[in-house]
Order: C-alpha cells, then structure tokens, then sequence
C-alpha cells in the first residue's frame, strides 16, 4: 500500500512538473497528458516493442497493398505441398505456391480489415456517443436503447448475419466488422462526456458565448479523444480473429489469401502432415494481436489516469 | 429498489422491439428476395411468385416485422425452409448437444479461473503473477480456430486418445464425445476469465476496508479469502450470468469441427443453405437469452451490492 501512496504522489508531481514546463513553453495544457502518456510508453518496454511490431506490420501491409511485396503470390513457384526449406522458407500449398507470399499477403487484408472496420465504427460510436452524453434527455434514452439493443444480440450472431446478408467477400467483412463493433466505444465516450460537460472549461466556454457545437467538438471531444485510441487498439485484434473466423465460415474474404482461408486449409492438410500453412498464419497473427493487446493495456495505463497504480 | 426492477423490467420490450427490427431490417429488408437463391436462376416468374406466396413474404411489411416480434414471445417460429422441420423442435433436440459441451466446460473454467486468480492476485507483483498474465495474453492471441485444429490433430487424429468427431445421445454415451471439445473449451476461456477475475479482485485490494483489516493484523490469506473475494463475487457473478446465454448458442465453431450436432452446427447449416427462418430464430433466440440473463445479472447487482443506489 505505502508503495502505491507513493507512486501515486510521483506521478503527481511529475504532472505537475510537466504542466509547469508544458506551460513556460507556452504550449497548451491539453498538451500534458498525452506528453505524460508518452513518457510512460517510453519506460514500458513491452509497449515499445509491440508499438514497434504494429508498424513493422503496417509497413508489410502498405507494401503489400502497393504492390512492391507478395505481389505474386498466385504464381506456382514449386511442387505441391513443399516442406519448409531455404528455397520457400514456410513451404507451397497444394497448388505450389509460396506460403511466405501468401501470409504476407495475409498481412495486408488482416491489417486492412482491422483500419476500414475501426474507420466506419469510429464516427458512429464517436458521435452517437458524445450526442448522447452531451445532451443528455430523451436524446440519450434513445440513444442508449438503440446501443442496448445493437448488443443484445450476441456478436458472433450479429457479425454471421450481417456478413451473409451482405454477400461474400472482403467488404462484406469490413462493413460487418465495422457496424458491430462502434457500441463499446460509444458507450466509453457518452460516460466520459458526461463527467466532462459540467467541468469549469465547458462552463467557460459557455460564458464567452460558445455554441452546442463549439462545446462538444472544440472542447470536450480532444478531451475525450483518447479513448479512441485505446479502444481503436483493442478493437484491432478483434476484427482480426474474426475476420479469421468469418474467412473460415465460407463468408469471408474470396479468391486472394488471408491468414482465415489459410487456416481453413489447413483443417483437410493436417492429415497429411502438412502444417506450414497453418502454423505461418498462425505465428503471424499471434505476434499482431499480442501486440495490439500489450499496446491497448498499456495506452489505457498511461492514457486513464483514474487506472493508474493498479 | 422496487421501482428500479420494474423500471428495467419493463425496459426489456422495447429492447426486444429494436432487437426484431435489426433482425427484420437485416433479412426482410436488406436482405433481399430469397426465392433467388431458393429456386436458382432459371425459375420463372410464376414459380417465384407461389414460393413467395408459401412463405408469407408477399404479406405487407409491417406484418412481416410482428411475425418476427411474436416469436420472440412465442417461440414458434415456422419452419425450416430447407429441412422442412419446425424449427421450434430443431431448437429443442439442439440445446442438448450443446450444452453437454459448453456447461461442463463453463463451470470447470469459471472455477479454475478463479482458484487461479486469487493465487495470482495473493502473489500480485512477484514473478508468478506476470508469468500468469503473460500467458494469459498470449493464449488469448492465439486463433481459436488453430487451438481446435491443433488438439484435434494430435490428441485425436495422432495420438487417438479422443474421438476425432462425431455425438451419441444419452448420459454416458456422449461423454468420450464431449472431453476434447470440453477442454478447449475451458482452454479459450481460461485466459479472458483469469484476466477478468484477477483485474476485480486487484480492484478491491486497494480499497481502505482491506486497509482496516490488515491494520487489525488478519493475516493476509483471511483478507483475501474472505473480505476481498466476498466483495470481488459481486461482478464476478454478474460476469458469469452474462455469459450463460452463449451456452446454449453453444460453441459455434467446436460443433462444426467435432460434429455436434447442436445449436451452433444447425446456425452453421442454416448459413450456408441459406435457411433465413433457421438463422431468424437463432438470432432471436440469442438476443431473448441474452436480454433475459443480462435483466438477471442487473437485478443479482441491486440486491447483492447495497452501495448501489439507483433512481
């Protein structure tokens, strides 16, 4: 307990410290916390490591899409089932072609999957929330029965209807992944701005004439916006196991790899003693979604200060 | 606290409105005409026109949103498009597949999590503790679909120490059916629930009444055991009851790769035949259970925490 005391009283004065520098350097208060935050990553050095891991992902992925990595994957570059050896690191498939290409390839629709669905959930839960937050009254009940009801149905279920309904395909499983997943996040911002709508800077900005508008988006939603990126960053791994798991169903992507069709092979190719395919996107996934749970613990440690200390 | 109940008891139509509404803007809407995928693309006009007639979709929309809005109360909910069964009965014969899977798996998880959880939360700081948490976040990165593949593989397939797939109805038939999908079961779910235990029981550790107790000199197991746990019981139960409701949606993915031929394995079948009353149903089904339990888990909340005061 003493210890806690004083880590509790460390960060004080290092806020304290940081507000005091932050404002002889004339930069804005709001500036601190997420310099603080950096601050904290920086000592966390699992947090680094898997910051470093999401960007080398990220760099795999943007080459990929552009062309400049697996761009061949379809091509037969070997016989059919190839064991892994130095000329195809993680074997060929049945139809000779190189596993490495494919995960890669992998790579990119995972990370894609994970960016499109987090970019249509953000503006829906980002504004649904503050809305109702902000307003609050009736504009809130039905805000908050719509959200009730969009999770009363289990996600699984939600994301298999959605998905079938839409068609197969990669888009279906963007705008499955993105319409089911926006509630978690809505809910953390309406809770956050209503502890933040009656707080001394909103009322300042009320006394010197500021609209509605002015208020919520000048105002409260920078001071919020951090939950956008811990949640983006847990939000991530789950589209990418279910995009895994959608893939798997037969209502996936089609016709170009991803690590969820590769698994899927891999259920007729176990039998036959050929698991490369499976355990390259396995490893693959493994290390991204590790690591976008490590970055999501850690941004929630070093961006909610109500969480610190525990 | 009266008020409060009744309030979120009669919270639960509405909601129950809305969950139709999805459901119906999903598959009546969106969905658009099933008779397509039904006949195949040399039906006529006429042929699709009777079909549409038998299924009720020529009806006005409106009806067709409280055909769905009555189920949900009724359960009856027509039958399959496809095998022709009511799907009522399919339902029936399905839950128990199912849940001789995920029940014993849920209970024996649910237990082990927590045993596990309060040594970690005893030894919190020291190197059991992150070796723990470590693990938990990786097992839980892990796809679940290579968790079953692999086990299948070599504790079935190569070392056969478990039936490869397949179910036998009746008590201890099905058990040699069930042991492999159980442990994975309780496999996947070990990491999210020490996760979830653990970051409660560290919650209360904190507080000043533990403070008080130990101030007193109890020794620590006591706090733990019966201060902390006692307080830390109140989410934990709340976490449980939440989950009982994707039990009996069963485990989707363990029935299609061990043969179960429950709940999950007949939404699988409805998928891909196209079967939009089967997966209506399910999707109703699972939301009523859901909305019941999660009604449940709120009002276990109010009586068991008294700190709680609602309007």
């Amino acid at each position: 307990m003493s210890s806690n005391v004083s880590e509790t009283s460390m960060d004080l004065s290092d806020k304290m410290n940081s507000m005091i520098n932050s404002n002889q350097d004339g930069t804005h208060k709001t500036k601190s916390l997420w310099l603080d935050a950096f601050n904290n990553l920086k000592q966390d050095k699992a947090a680094l490591f898997s910051l470093f891991i999401v960007i080398l992902y990220s760099l795999v992925a943007i080459l990929s899409a552009l062309g400049i990595f697996s761009a061949d994957w379809n091509k037969e570059v070997g016989p059919s089932y190839a064991a892994p050896s130095m000329d195809y690191w993680l074997g060929t498939d049945i139809f000779g072609r190189d596993v490495v290409a494919k995960v890669i390839h992998g790579t990119q629709i995972a990370m894609s999957v994970g960016l499109v669905s987090s970019m249509i959930a953000i503006p829906i839960g980002l504004t649904l929330g503050a809305v109702a937050g902000y307003f609050g009254g009736w504009i809130d009940e039905v805000i908050v029965w719509f959200y009730t009801t969009f999770s009363s149905i289990p996600y699984i279920m939600l994301l298999m209807s959605i998905a079938f309904i839409l068609g197969k395909g990669l888009t279906s499983v963007y705008l499955a992944l993105g319409l089911t997943s926006w509630v978690t996040l809505c809910r953390l911002i309406r809770s956050e701005v209503m502890k933040h709508k009656n707080r001394d800077y909103v009322q300042a900005a009320t006394a010197i004439g500021g609209g509605h508008g002015r208020k919520l988006f000048k105002h409260i939603i920078p001071n919020v916006s951090h939950i956008i990126i811990i949640n983006t960053s847990l939000q991530f791994q789950i589209a990418i196991k279910s995009e895994v798991i959608l893939s798997y169903l037969g209502i996936g992507v089609q016709g170009q790899p991803s690590w969820g069709t590769m698994i899927d092979d891999a259920k007729l190719e176990l039998a036959r003693g050929v698991w490369w395919q499976l355990a390259g996107a396995t490893m693959a996934m493994f290390f991204i979604v590790l690591a976008f749970n490590i970055l999501g613990d850690a941004l929630r440690d070093a961006l909610d200060p109500k969480l610190k200390g525990k | 606290m009266k008020n409060y109940i009744i309030k979120r008891l009669l919270y639960i139509i509405p909601v129950i409105f809305g969950v139709c509404f999805i459901i119906f803007v999903l598959f009546n809407l969106v969905g658009g005409d099933p008779t397509h995928m039904l006949l195949g693309k040399h039906a006529t006009a006429q042929q699709m026109e009777e079909l549409r007639r038998t299924l009720g979709l020529d009806r006005p929309l409106l009806y067709q949103y409280f055909d769905i809005v009555k189920s949900a109360f009724t359960f009856d909910f027509g039958r399959s498009w496809n095998t022709k069964q009511e799907i009522s009965t399919m339902i029936m014969d399905g839950a128990i597949p199912s849940l001789s899977v995920s029940l014993p798996g849920f209970i024996l998880s649910s237990i082990l999590g927590l045993i596990i959880s309060v040594v970690v939360a005893y030894y919190r700081g020291r190197k059991i503790d992150t070796v723990v948490r470590i693990a938990c976040i990786a097992g839980m990165s892990i796809s679940s679909l290579a968790y079953i593949l692999f086990f299948q593989w070599f504790f079935a397939y190569k070392l056969s120490l478990f039936e490869i797939s397949g179910y036998e109805y009746g008590f201890p038939n099905f058990l040699p059916y069930i042991l492999l999908p159980s442990i994975i079961w309780i496999i996947l779910s070990i990491g999210p629930d020490v996760r979830f235990y653990r970051t409660v029981i560290l919650d209360e550790i904190y507080q000043d009444y533990v403070r008080t107790a130990r101030a007193k000199g109890l020794s620590e197991i006591v706090i733990l055991l019966k201060h902390v746990l006692k307080n830390a019981m109140i989410p934990i139960i709340t976490y449980v009851v939440i989950q009982l409701p994707f039990l009996i949606l069963g485990a989707l993915l363990l029935e299609s790769f061990f043969s179960i031929p429950g709940l999950g394995g007949i939404t699988l079948n409805a998928l891909n035949s196209s079967d939009f009353p089967v997966i209506k149903a399910m999707a109703v089904l699972s939301a009523v259970a859901y909305i019941l339990f999660s009604l449940l888990s709120d009002i276990l909340y109010t009586v068991f925490d008294p700190r709680i005061k609602l309007k």
